[in-house]
């Protein structure tokens, strides 16, 4: 079928292959090569999944948006204002029982995103602005709200831990890289399936594609078409908030000024490579963070043949390669950017 | 015969900012009827069947399903009331299934999920019940324009609709398909269903309905039925004064010749022959026009003749000169043609261009609109006031839009330009298509004017009315080549019907089978 194609087989191709070399790596001679262990080791996969995490969400929250036809290139800022509220929510309720502090922060983290994806709304459907200009309004505002507020004496105490998933996590290899992680990284894994499932079959998801096709005809058919781009831009900050959360308080702990790093725009690279599909999306946030995991691996192997600025440069040299669209045609929602009027003043 | 009225409108008026839409119309219509709604464009047709599918609000009157005043406030609750409409533009998404699009707002689930299955098969027995056939899982992009208009139907049908408004249905199907279209509405009609078609074509109405309203400048003017109207008579009700509807035309006097084409052969964008074998001649003072079947290499060989797509093999020559792979303004400019696109939203206009700047798009770069490198501003929208006034293009001003003229003015807008300097050859691809009768008439005496002074006219319509019209001589197209010419005076339509299905005259024996 339509939605699941070439760029996203391409895509889930590469995450299994990656799979299956560290399984050779791991339980096989070829183990013995030390560039081996480098590239496809399962400490390289650990690294490609938490880098990846981040990128799934955020290439999610730009699906959500984008298929009902509102372009979302806030969403850095979207990550950053929620990693910040997680951070300020944790930071004072350390005194709480770890989990329910963590809890509690997250759902802030994902109001605070929710909120971002309503202003975006409002801008861009209310009052009509480029959407363009109003996503770079969210990241800048975010960025400048999260640095004022930045209390640098605050401390969270105590982040997401990994959860073994029993007898799944025994598996050698595929065991610990995908079941042995914390609660958000499971989360995110799952929301992969479930935005794939709620776009593709569900009502909400026929109307949301409709709306970002070709609103007139959702219209014509009784379906409000700015209340669907309502949702779906609150529901795409909501999901931005959550990578933020997952910065704040499964990665690494602490807030940092600006520390989404331009996670927003590689994450919108994925969503395009991915051809606006969750699974590719997934696949295409992979390979970003694999990228990202080589940096790592070869820092720690202490390789030094390859001068380290250019495995730095990687993420983005293969972030433009793919945007460029070198790897296969992908097609936008055929309405985006543009917004919607009833004729006639309903 | 007159049960209760399904739907009855009482003194409707819609008033936009600036313009009165509709002047207290008032129609009824009953269960098992087809009911026509002619008007030339812009009289207000579209706007009433919004105001009834509920997409517009009316700014007074109020409207009656099966006797029961009815607010509509959104399509949702036309829907609701049996109402179902299907749109000028399709309202499909292209990248959607067929399936996709007829459930799209009135879903049917399945444990909460879409039940495209169940859908599919209610798509199937419509389609069998009614003769539109269609294959559920194809995506809307792939089908042809014809097959989508059943889809149109079908997503109607979905709802059960009782009451069909198909505005404009046949404006963009060919003479064949427009039968096929025909029948499906006769077989609704016998079935109960009661239809409001919207269209400006005289024959159809005459063919088709039941009754005949006629809509002009907002208001109603007049009510008939097909046995006491005739052509001339619904033609003079919508313009509001008499039309001719045969051109007035003297004997061609044809000069030298203009265009020659020699052996001309072309692909397609789908890398076929779609051209082999071409030999055509235009002479100075006469029109000749193509005729075929849509789809028969007549957009091509417009392309081949303008430089728009490449030519393979063969000669053109314009006006003495060898203009074989020529570009198109190398064409336009040593060739001295002018050209009327068929598609001009494509082709003939910039949408958001001022009425003043797509009145120069073919000679912005040149003096007295350009000097140097700037635009000259005033010569331009000189030019554009003497133009829209010599030309008849009705617009608010020439700053406005182009886009938002009607179909009508927008065309004469894009003649106005092409005829705006000097020319030897004019080619003509569907000049009149979807257009008003007023428009039409004005364009036809353009093109016959511009005749008379001695230029070369091509022109190419589906509209077998149209070519018999206007032309002198006639070429028929059928699978990219040319399979007949006759002389207009000595021809019948019975004769080019069987040359445009690929029957040849002379000898009787069937070319090929249809395609």
């Amino acid at each position: 079928m339509s939605f699941w194609s070439r760029t996203a087989r391409v895509a889930v191709s590469l995450v299994v292959l990656m799979l299956l070399m560290a399984i050779l790596v791991e339980l096989t001679p070829l183990g013995e090569n030390k560039w081996m262990r480098v590239f496809f080791g399962v400490s390289a996969l650990n690294f490609t999944l938490r880098a990846a995490i981040p990128l799934v969400l955020g290439a999610l929250s730009g699906i959500l948006c984008e298929r009902s036809g509102i372009i979302n290139i806030g969403i850095e800022g979207m990550m950053l204002a929620g990693a910040f509220a997680g951070f300020v929510a944790k930071s004072s309720t350390n005194d709480w029982p770890l989990y329910l502090s963590l809890v509690f922060s997250v759902i802030v983290s994902l109001g605070v995103g929710g909120l971002m994806g309503l202003l975006h709304g409002m801008l861009s459907i209310r009052f009509r602005m480029d959407q363009i200009i109003s996503g770079s309004v969210i990241i800048i505002l975010a960025a400048g709200l999260t640095s004022y507020l930045f209390d640098r004496d605050a401390i969270a105490d105590g982040k997401f831990t990994p959860i073994p998933i029993p007898l799944l996590s025994e598996i050698p290899v595929i065991g610990p890289v995908l079941f042995n992680n914390p609660p958000i990284t499971y989360l995110a894994l799952l929301l992969v399936l479930v935005v794939h499932i709620a776009i593709f079959y569900t009502r909400w998801g026929l109307r949301t594609r409709a709306v970002g096709e070709h609103p007139r005809a959702a219209d014509t058919e009784g379906i409000n078409v700015n209340l669907m781009r309502y949702l779906n831009t609150m529901l795409g900050g909501m999901l931005a908030g959550l990578a933020g959360a997952y910065l704040v308080l499964e990665a690494v702990g602490q807030f940092q000024e600006g520390m989404t790093a331009g996670r927003g725009f590689i994450s919108l690279a994925a969503m395009i490579f991915g051809n606006w599909t969750p699974f590719g999306a997934l696949g295409a946030a992979t390979l970003f963070g694999y990228t990202q995991a080589l940096q790592n691996e070869f820092l720690l192997a202490g390789v030094t043949t390859i001068p380290r600025q250019f495995v730095s440069m990687l993420p983005y040299v293969v972030t433009i390669i793919a945007v460029s669209g070198l790897v296969g045609r992908v097609r936008a929602p055929a309405a985006i950017g543009r917004p919607y009027d009833t004729e006639g003043g309903r | 015969m007159m049960s209760n009225p399904v739907l009855e409108v009482q003194e409707i008026c819609k008033i936009f900012p600036g313009v009165v839409a509709n002047q207290d119309v008032s129609l009824s219509l009953h269960s098992g009827e087809i009911l026509a709604l002619l008007g030339e464009n812009g009289a207000g047709k579209s706007t009433l069947m919004n105001i009834i599918y509920g997409l517009y609000q009316p700014s007074s009157g109020e409207i009656l399903v099966r006797g029961k005043s009815s607010k509509m406030r959104s399509p949702r609750d036309a829907i609701g009331l049996g109402i179902g409409m299907v749109h000028q533009h399709f309202q499909l998404v292209p990248v959607m299934t067929v399936v996709e699009n007829v459930m799209l707002g009135s879903e049917m689930l399945r444990h909460g999920f879409l039940d495209r299955e169940q859908v599919s098969q209610r798509i199937l027995d419509l389609s069998r019940d009614y003769q539109l056939e269609v294959e559920p899982s194809t995506l809307v992009e792939d089908l042809p324009v014809g097959i989508r208009q059943r889809v149109e139907i079908l997503k109607a049908l979905y709802r059960d609709a009782e009451i069909l408004i198909l505005d404009e249905p046949t404006a963009v199907l060919t003479p064949q398909e427009i039968e096929g279209l025909f029948e499906v509405m006769d077989l609704l009609r016998r079935q109960g269903k009661s239809i409001i078609f919207i269209t400006h074509k005289l024959k159809e109405v005459l063919r088709i309905a039941d009754r005949i309203a006629v809509l002009r400048q907002g208001k109603l003017v007049g009510e008939v039925t097909p046995s006491e109207a005739s052509e001339p008579r619904l033609a003079a009700m919508m313009v509001g004064r008499e039309v001719m509807l045969q051109v007035d035309k003297k004997e061609a006097e044809p000069g030298d010749s203009i265009l020659e084409v020699k052996g001309l052969e072309a692909r397609n964008d789908l890398d076929e022959i779609c051209l082999s074998e071409v030999d055509l001649k235009v002479n100075a003072g006469e029109i000749v026009g193509v005729a075929g079947v849509q789809g028969n290499g007549q957009t091509e060989l417009v392309e081949v003749l303008t430089g728009l797509r490449p030519l393979k093999n063969g000669i053109l020559r314009i006006g003495g000169h060898d203009l074989s792979g020529a570009t198109p303004r190398e064409i336009t400019d040593r060739g001295k043609i002018c050209h009327v696109p068929e598609d001009r939203h494509s082709y003939g206009m910039v949408d958001n261009y001022s009425v003043a700047d797509n009145l120069v798009l073919n000679s912005y770069y040149r003096s007295p609109f350009a000097k140097g490198m700037t635009i000259q501003r005033e010569s331009i929208d000189t030019n554009a006031e003497t133009l829209v006034k010599k030309f008849d293009v009705r617009t608010p001003s020439v700053q406005t839009p182009g886009a938002s003229l009607s179909g009508g003015n927008q065309q004469k807008m894009v003649i106005a330009r092409e005829l705006s300097r000097p020319i030897q050859l004019m080619i003509a691809a569907q000049p009149t298509r979807g257009i008003d009768v007023g428009s039409i008439e004005f364009i036809h005496q353009q093109i016959v004017a511009k005749r008379d002074e001695g230029i070369a006219v091509l022109l190419i319509s589906s509209e077998l009315d149209e070519i018999m019209a206007l032309s002198d001589r006639i070429v028929v197209m059928y699978r990219g080549s040319i399979i007949g010419e006759v002389l207009n005076k000595e021809t019948t339509r019975q004769e080019l019907g069987l040359l445009m299905a690929g029957v040849k005259s002379d000898s009787e024996n069937i070319q090929h089978s249809a395609p």
